[in-house]
């Protein structure tokens, strides 16, 4: 126990240091401007072709389960409120975990097995301010916006297999969706979400990436974590926030 | 600053946990001149420059750095400190997504207010000091092993630090590069009036550029002199590590390496 709360204390620490080495001048911002590109836009494929799938899927299990009791125009509803309230966010960020943090904390490690960490601190330049603080900054902006385009691509699939594939009527697919998701409770709901698994993955993957130990197995150990850690922290904060806040 | 000295350890311990890397010693590098560090690997040679730039306190001892005395500055005067020094790390620690220009200029960003025209001009004497104004816009994975440590040399120098540390500067460099290195750092410091000193395993080679020498062997600081001194040195424990002997007082076992350690 008492090792766990120490574990706590230095990742608070941590994540105390990254804020405060935050400091938007002295090229932080063209830092953070390719940590966007790098973590954010280079994700977008995999988000999207993710929730396209997911879209699908609901769609598909929607309907069967709908159809039992003769409801499956309302397959709207089926689709909008699981994927705003609990899939859009939680698989959004699980998939920024595995493609982007994965390669935050990778590019952490090398770093730091290859004494750019060391070097930095000789030049009187902080570390966290120059390499961790952009990344981070990088994936907590990313994570919502990843997530607002998964739930897009999921609500498209969703409509796809609808419309296209199980033939229900195109305006009541989308009545049934903007009846049923409200825009406070539902799309509040997954920002809020959102924001929590910005900062859980960003500080997961920035703490193992720069605490790896300086070899190729740490670099490797420190990866793997940053997935592992990353995931799981994701659904641990997603049944906290949907117990106490919703 | 201690008399003529840039750095002096006065009866300094270095510790890394329970394990005593140097114990009691006793050194200095007097200043506008280059100091040769050289001994046996896992003598401690490398824990010296942590203990310079604040990485390591002492244990015990008093360390003057530059007139300020180590071992508990603030993180501010630390930062103040290594300001004041350039270090050039075994791995050069080249910066991989920043190309060699922006290496160069890294640490004048962050520490200076230099308006864009004034700065390109300092990195491009930098880079000219080092030979390398033509390479500017490479990055470090297409340079070879002696251009990437002229670089690294080149950022080491972009505060114009009146230290100079380098840590291995040689290792894995043939032996032209080699030359072009040790002729840089000689250059370097002569012109610019710098201290330096220089760790290393090469020991014929830099102690023949070198002013002052400093042999670590067996957790202490075995010799301290001018380098032609060691020479005529018949000290067994001196002969045994320039002669390059197996046998001797420096211990090839790990175990005879950990009791030398324990004394202090």
């Amino acid at each position: 126990m008492a090792k766990w709360l120490a574990s706590l204390g230095r990742i608070g620490l941590f994540q105390w240091r990254v804020l405060r080495a935050t400091d938007l001048r002295r090229g932080q911002l063209g830092d953070i401007a390719r940590q966007l590109y790098t973590v954010g836009a280079r994700s977008l494929p995999i988000v999207a072709v993710g929730g396209l799938f997911v879209g699908l899927v609901i769609s598909l299990q929607g309907y069967r389960a709908l159809e039992t009791i003769g409801a499956g125009s309302a397959l709207g509803t089926a689709i909008g409120i699981p994927l705003y309230r609990e899939l859009g966010p939680v698989l959004a960020a699980i998939l920024f975990c595995g493609r982007a943090g994965s390669s935050m904390a990778a590019e952490l490690g090398l770093m730091r097995a290859t004494d750019q960490i060391t070097a930095l601190s000789m030049m009187a330049i902080d570390p966290i301010g120059k390499v961790v603080a952009p990344r981070w900054l990088a994936a907590f902006i990313s994570v919502p916006l990843l997530t607002a385009v998964f739930c897009a691509f999921a609500i498209l699939g969703g409509y796809l297999q609808a419309v296209w594939a199980l033939g229900i009527d195109a305006g009541f697919f989308w009545s049934s969706l903007q009846n049923s998701v409200d825009l406070a409770e539902d799309f509040g709901q997954c920002f809020v979400k959102a924001g929590f698994f910005g900062v859980a993955t960003a500080l997961v993957s920035t703490y193992v990436g720069y605490h790896a130990e300086p070899t190729i197995e740490g670099t490797s150990i420190a990866t793997t974590r940053s997935v592992v850690h990353g995931s799981l922290m994701v659904l641990f904060l997603d049944f906290l926030l949907t117990a106490t806040l919703y | 600053m201690t008399d003529s000295s840039a750095v002096h350890f006065d009866r300094v311990t270095l510790k890394r946990g329970h394990r005593t890397i140097l114990a009691d010693a006793t050194m200095r590098l007097p200043q506008g001149k280059v100091t040769a560090v050289v001994g046996p690997s896992g003598a401690g040679k490398s824990t010296l420059l942590y203990a310079l730039s604040g990485e390591l306190a002492p244990s015990d001892g008093v360390l003057t750095v530059l007139g300020q005395r180590m071992p508990r500055p603030s993180a501010r005067e630390l930062f103040a400190l290594r300001r004041r020094m350039g270090v050039l790390l075994q791995g050069n620690g080249l910066l991989t997504d920043l190309d060699v220009f922006e290496n160069v200029a890294l640490p004048v960003r962050m520490h200076t207010d230099l308006p864009e025209p004034v700065l390109r001009e300092l990195v491009s004497m930098k880079l000219n000091a080092v030979g390398l104004a033509e390479a500017a816009e490479l990055m470090p994975q297409e340079l070879s092993g002696g251009m990437a440590r002229r670089v690294a040399i080149a950022r080491a120098l972009a505060l114009d630090p009146p230290l100079m540390l380098y840590d291995e500067p040689l290792s894995g460099l043939d032996p032209i590069a080699c030359g072009v290195i040790l002729d840089l750092i000689r250059r370097l410091n002569d012109s610019l009036g710098l201290t330096s000193m220089v760790i290393t395993h090469h020991v014929t080679e830099t102690l023949a550029m070198a002013d002052h020498a400093v042999v670590v062997a067996n957790h202490g600081i075995a010799y301290e002199g001018p380098p032609t001194g060691l020479a005529e040195a018949t000290d067994p424990l001196l002969r045994q590590f320039l002669d390059g002997q197996p046998d001797g007082p420096i211990g090839f076992d790990y175990r005879r390496q950990r009791q030398g350690g324990q004394r202090g």
